[in-house]
């Protein structure tokens, strides 16, 4: 019978069926940060039980870590005694920890893929529901709460249960200036962020498999902001080629064998689907979000909706969208003015997504209203970009540039918004108070749109500045 | 290993927490994420809905003098309750300002899960359902809302109303078996003969 890669994957990683109806299902990689794991290091001591595949668990710190200083003890105490305690759990209990130290520091959804950690085939968990990222490369990879990074600590197994799976086609080449978050913000759009609940999407057709792994990545990322709680793309020639090589890939003989299995382990060409859907990659433009959820978008070529074009079940949530981020039905996002401009975060932190940001920041100069700040996703996404000049590109059009880290994505480190400061953002979370201000708006855009809105000092179509490069 | 807590029933006043898709940054804010335990986050629930940029409240049903009953409290929800961040913190906070049991229309995947491993009962029930249930509480809050597992139902005052839960869950919360690590623990033959078939961590041997 044909299978679908998370059916293959699945059977490959189940235990034991529970009497819960569950899976006991086998976590091939347990990547570990400073936020949601002390609790759980702390439950593990009071249990008096080891970390059972200590070799299958990997730590960084990426949450609390200031962008802007590498000097220890950090600024903020609490985030000091994060450090302290992630790197006490590691040394207790034996677990490589990617600190600043180490070279590999970096947001744990950019370090995994780039080590050659995130392999095909492999059921991948972290206490970040950003984890779908590692989808990318035909991983069945999801975020879990603090109590089950206990549990996988433990056991190096989850009680969960198998998703349905959805297949999201989209097919044709994109137009110039539209990127793989434009994709996924027109997917999320289009099914809502309560599509996904209950259900694993698998990305497929002409657009995705002419994707790079990192556009791949972006995709993957925001499956969890449609509520799927993981995503993936079939390994094919891409995945491999990104991974030869790699210092944690398998090497030698043995990428052979390997590459072999990658291949095997993807959708079988009649696999069922519990649900299709198809979409037209050529027909995408820049998308923008407008309100407080990243389904709330639109095109930047058009105009905040009107709530009767909304379900009566949308609606609250659509005023209360308009009252928070202050719009009227009707208005052009386009021209929108911004206060800050944030290039970063798991979503869009890899070097790509630095280099076309650069192409468009040599355009113009950020305007002298614009705080802009540029995030690498971790110090080897850092070094590539200085062995490529990128900082003195961004610098010299008056964006910041930083560390690595997690940075103004979500407000746990000092990088924040203040007041009702609007902030076009590369990220992945438009929510209420989301970048640190309890009153602050989220505008999600892809790192091109970020760029262009710095350098105009207001929401842009980026298309047109390319095309005026060109 | 910690001890079998079987949740049949869950009985406290009602506090309705009325929207779609409200998601684990609002019920806690990042930033007391910035802690390394969970102690102290239950008045940090809703801190932003709660509290003007002062520190005044801004009347959000949590402060409405007529749900500030002490003990045990039971959520009404409507629709993807819970999405967003995997944060653990959002239960945890929830729970530690009273909240043992919540019924609503749907809720996130994760945030569901999270619920489970800490004995927190999530059920649902049709639109139509919360809707009365809403109007029942906010009309007069003074009742103990009871969700009986083992009935699946929620009863407030003369309102039954069935609800639902994967069927296995509910067996976990019955039987007590609901903090998963002692019953994953129990195959640790399984798991490593699991691991010992996997060709990534065979070094592709084939």
């Amino acid at each position: 019978m044909p299978k679908t890669l998370l059916d293959k994957v699945w059977e490959a990683h189940t235990v034991a069926d529970l009497p819960s109806g569950q899976t006991q299902l086998f976590v091939g990689l347990h990547l570990v940060h400073e936020v949601t794991s002390p609790q759980a290091f702390q439950m593990l001591r009071e249990l008096g039980l080891p970390v059972l595949f200590a070799d299958r668990t990997v730590a960084t710190v990426d949450h609390i870590i200031p962008t802007h200083s590498e000097v220890r003890p950090f600024a903020d105490a609490q985030a000091e005694t994060m450090m302290s305690e992630i790197e006490r759990n590691c040394r207790e209990f034996g677990i490589t920890l990617y600190d600043r130290a180490s070279g590999h520091q970096g947001i744990v959804h950019v370090i995994g893929p780039e080590m050659g950690l995130t392999q095909p085939g492999m059921t991948i968990a972290c206490g970040d529901s950003h984890t779908s990222t590692h989808g990318a490369f035909g991983s069945i990879a999801f975020g879990i709460g603090t109590s089950q990074v206990r549990d996988v600590l433990a056991s190096q197994c989850l009680a969960i249960e198998k998703p349905r799976i959805r297949r999201i086609e989209v097919n044709g080449a994109l137009p110039a200036g539209v990127y793989a978050k434009d994709v996924i913000l027109h997917i999320i759009r289009t099914l809502g962020v309560k599509g996904g609940v209950g259900y694993a999407y698998e990305y497929a057709g002409s657009t995705i498999d002419a994707m790079t792994m990192e556009e791949r990545m972006t995709v993957c990322n925001m499956s969890i902001e449609g509520g799927a709680r993981c995503g993936y793309v079939n390994p094919d020639q891409t995945t491999v080629d990104y991974l030869r090589g790699r210092a944690l890939a398998p090497q030698g003989d043995a990428f052979a064998r390997a590459a072999a299995w990658w291949r095997d382990i993807a959708s079988d060409a009649d696999a069922p689907y519990d649900a299709v859907t198809r979409l037209d990659g050529t027909a995408l433009t820049p998308v923008v979000t407008w309100g407080i959820n990243p389904g709330q978008a639109i095109g930047v070529g058009e105009r905040i909706p009107a709530v009767e074009a909304f379900t009566a079940d949308e609606r609250d949530v659509v005023e209360d969208a308009y009252a928070y981020m202050d719009w009227k039905a009707g208005a052009p996002i386009a021209g929108t003015r911004i206060d800050v401009a944030f290039i970063g975060s798991c979503t869009n932190g890899r070097i790509s997504d630095l280099r076309e940001a650069a192409r468009v920041a040599k355009l113009g100069r950020v305007r002298s209203h614009v705080k802009a700040i540029v995030v690498p996703g971790s110090q080897d996404v850092a070094r590539q970009a200085e062995s490529e000049g990128l900082p003195e590109v961004f610098r010299a059009a008056g964006f910041e540039w930083r560390l690595p880290g997690c940075s103004m994505c979500l407000a746990m480190n000092p990088d924040k918004l203040s007041g009702r400061q609007v902030c076009a953002s590369s990220s992945n979370r438009n929510f209420k108070g989301r970048q640190g201000s309890p009153s602050g708006r989220t505008l999600l855009m892809s790192p091109a749109m970020v760029a262009a809105a710095a350098i105009q000092g207001a929401v842009t179509d980026v298309r047109a500045l390319l095309g005026g490069a060109r | 290993m910690s001890q079998l807590v079987q949740v049949t029933r869950v009985a406290g006043r009602p506090i309705p927490l009325r929207g779609n898709d409200i998601d684990t940054d609002r019920i806690i804010p990042a930033r007391y994420l910035v802690a390394v335990t969970f102690d102290g986050l239950g008045e940090a629930s809703f801190r932003d809905e709660r509290f003007d940029a002062q520190g005044n409240l801004k009347g959000h049903v949590m402060d409405d003098p007529r749900y500030r009953a002490k003990g045990t409290r039971v959520a009404v929800v409507n629709k993807n309750f819970g999405c967003g961040s995997s944060r653990e913190h959002a239960p945890q906070a929830l729970l530690r300002w009273g909240i043992k049991a919540l019924v609503g229309e749907s809720f996130a995947d994760i945030f569901f899960g999270n619920c489970v491993a800490l004995g927190m009962p999530c059920v649902t029930t049709g639109s139509d359902e919360i809707a009365r249930l809403l109007a029942a509480v906010e009309a007069d809050p003074t009742q103990d809302l009871v969700v009986d597992l083992t009935a699946q139902t929620a009863v407030y005052g003369p309102l039954t109303i069935a609800v639902a839960m994967p069927a296995g869950i509910r067996n976990q919360f019955l039987a007590g078996t609901w903090d998963a690590t002692r019953v994953l623990l129990d195959a640790a033959p399984q798991i490593k003969a699991t691991a010992a078939r996997l060709p990534y961590l065979t070094g592709f041997a084939g």
